[in-house]
């Protein structure tokens, strides 16, 4: 256990020396501002037509699920940049040769490694989570539903893509890992947003083909999940809004995933335990 | 033969295929504990890949490899192992105390062993005033300077050595040669991969010829340059066939060509007894002139004489 803390802080501490960490914070708080400023143009030009409080609850409640997405896309971008270079990268170096040749098993290297990436994504997700759902209730007074189911969801939609990019690092080059995760998370992407658009066109063979880009990747059915978890009442049920869910991805969707991660982790573990260095 | 426990390092036909590709072709070969051991061989010859396999970077494809009795790789026993790779390269946002400390960490060193023994090996090799630098910001002499204060700062009791002396200055690499017997001194076994022919014939107590993944000759160096081989070049009138014939006690490579004769002998010890022979023989002896043979040129003539191959 003591080697995977080990490996855990150095990674940390390599994600806070490069100012990969402050880069993450920096540019989360340009958005952070950017959301801000919009959601008060809205409130003020709210204020100066007449409109129902529900409506412009509905209203504000829907900016503050834009403002979340953005906090998850941006997650998820940046779990797979941070980390595709951890593995792959030391790997093809010879960096990793003076570490794995401590007394420290492979797994502990790759689990340590894993877990300093997956500390830093939770501290990330719910720092730009909760600031952003501050801002909304500065803001607009808005606060969404099941804050923390939904936070949840988005840490795991993380790791889930944590897990493949790892994955791919014990496989691949830095890049080839990045251009992988980053296709398999656009792929997921494309399909539940088709799944989107079926929810006007009543296309039952495009929901047909968000399953599947599910079944490849299901970080975007997590992300789906959260916000059926966290809209309005009234925006969840609407097939119109653009975070509407055709098909809520269901308990058995998220016990996929779940399994996807670990699939995906021991994989990645045992190939990693048998390449050659 | 040494007993088994006295091996430091022991591969018995040690064989790796890359797709298809050998790269090393059943290496067998025993190191004592307590020797500096060189390791030499042409580029391409599998001498890193063969390192990586004692250490578990790579697995075998066949054949069997032990580093202090345990199998290569076992987890537990690379506490007592200490490695400086051919380019290393580590995190160079850590300075060099940082690294140390993580590597002695890593090696189970208590904080208190590496506060006394972390500022000591910097000081040994040099970077003491460097200590709380980035990597960053160092030269490669430097980088291989902190590469070898991470091999040691756990007092390992087998170090292995790729290269060791490839980005040093000259006064850089008397360093690495001091510190390489104060290991042995200690206790330590080395394992030495180089091409600085020079450095390891006067660093060495023995040394191993690889090509093509197969140790094909080995010399001891023991006793530095007493212990190299010697040519003899011989200028005689009257040499008979049982003169040459009865060279084959202290040589396999005499060679004649009119009153010239050529051959090589593993010890000045046996100079007399030969010359003894020649003259009982009925040569007419007028010329007697031993040379040494440098490990440069063993080893360009057991590779073969290659152009390069001792560079």
């Amino acid at each position: 256990m003591r080697q995977i803390w080990i490996m855990a802080g150095v990674t940390v501490r390599e994600a806070s020396r490069r100012k990969i960490l402050w880069a993450a914070l920096v540019g989360s708080a340009v958005l952070l501002l950017v959301f801000a400023v919009s959601l008060r143009l809205q409130v003020v030009e709210f204020q100066s037509r007449p409109l129902s409080p529900f409506l412009r609850y509905q209203v504000e409640s829907g900016m503050l699920i834009v403002g979340l997405y953005t906090c998850d896309l941006v997650a998820v971008v940046l779990t797979i940049l941070a980390s595709m270079d951890t593995l792959a990268g030391e790997i093809g170096s010879g960096t990793i040769h003076a570490v794995a040749t401590k007394p420290l098993a492979r797994w502990q290297l790759f689990l340590g490694k894993f877990a300093g990436f997956g500390g830093m994504i939770v501290v990330y997700v719910a720092a730009s989570f909760w600031a952003t759902v501050a801002v909304a209730h500065a803001v607009a007074g808005v606060v969404p539903e099941h804050l923390l189911a939904g936070m949840l969801l988005i840490v795991f939609e993380c790791l889930v893509a944590l897990a493949v990019t790892f994955l791919g690092g014990t496989f691949l080059t830095t890049v080839a890992t990045g251009v992988m995760a980053l296709g398999l998370q656009g792929l997921a992407f494309m399909g539940g947003w088709l799944e989107q658009v079926s929810g006007f066109s009543q296309a039952q063979h495009i929901v047909t083909v968000g399953i599947v880009t599910s079944l490849l990747m299901p970080g975007e059915s997590l992300w789906r999940r959260a916000a059926y978890e966290m809209q309005t009442p009234l925006a969840a049920s609407l097939s119109f809004s653009p975070f509407a869910n055709v098909s809520i991805p269901s308990l058995v969707a998220l016990g996929y995933a779940a399994a996807y991660l670990l699939i995906v982790l021991a994989v990645g573990l045992r190939h990693f335990n048998r390449r050659d260095l | 033969m040494t007993p088994p426990g006295e091996l430091a390092i022991e591969t018995r036909d040690l064989r790796k295929v890359f797709g298809g590709v050998v790269a090393v072709r059943g290496l067998s070969l025993q190191v004592p504990r307590g020797e500096i051991f060189g390791f030499l061989g042409p580029n391409g010859a599998g001498k890193s890949t063969s390192i990586k396999m004692l250490l578990g970077l790579v697995t075998p494809t066949a054949g069997e490899a032990f580093v202090l009795g345990a199998p290569s790789g076992d987890v537990a026993v690379r506490r007592r192992i200490g490695f400086l790779p051919e380019d290393f390269r580590f995190y160079d946002w850590l300075s060099a105390t940082e690294l140390l400390r993580l590597h002695g960490r890593l090696s189970g060193m208590a904080a208190a062993a590496l506060r006394r023994r972390v500022p000591e090996v910097l000081e040994l090799v040099g970077l003491g005033a460097e200590a709380g630098r980035r990597l960053r910001g160092f030269s490669k002499g430097m980088l291989q300077r902190v590469g070898l204060a991470q091999a040691l700062v756990h007092e390992p009791e087998v170090v292995f050595l790729d290269e060791p002396t490839s980005g040093l200055d000259p006064m850089g690499r008397r360093m690495v040669r001091d510190v390489l017997r104060a290991e042995r001194d200690r206790g330590a076994t080395v394992f030495l991969n180089s091409h600085f022919l020079s450095e390891i014939e006067v660093t060495c107590d023995r040394v191993a010829f690889i090509r093509d993944g197969q140790v094909v000759a080995t010399r001891d160096l023991g006793d530095g340059a007493a212990a190299e081989r010697l040519r003899v070049v011989v200028r005689a009138r009257n040499l008979a066939p049982d003169a040459l014939a009865g060279l084959t006690r202290w040589t396999t490579d005499a060679r004649r060509e009119d009153e010239r004769l050529t051959f090589t002998v593993r010890s000045e010890d046996v100079l007399p007894d030969v010359l003894r022979h020649l003259v009982a023989s009925g040569a007419d002896v007028r010329h007697f002139a031993p040379e040494r043979v440098s490990l440069e040129e063993q080893f360009v003539q057991i590779m073969g004489g290659e152009p390069g191959a001792a560079a």
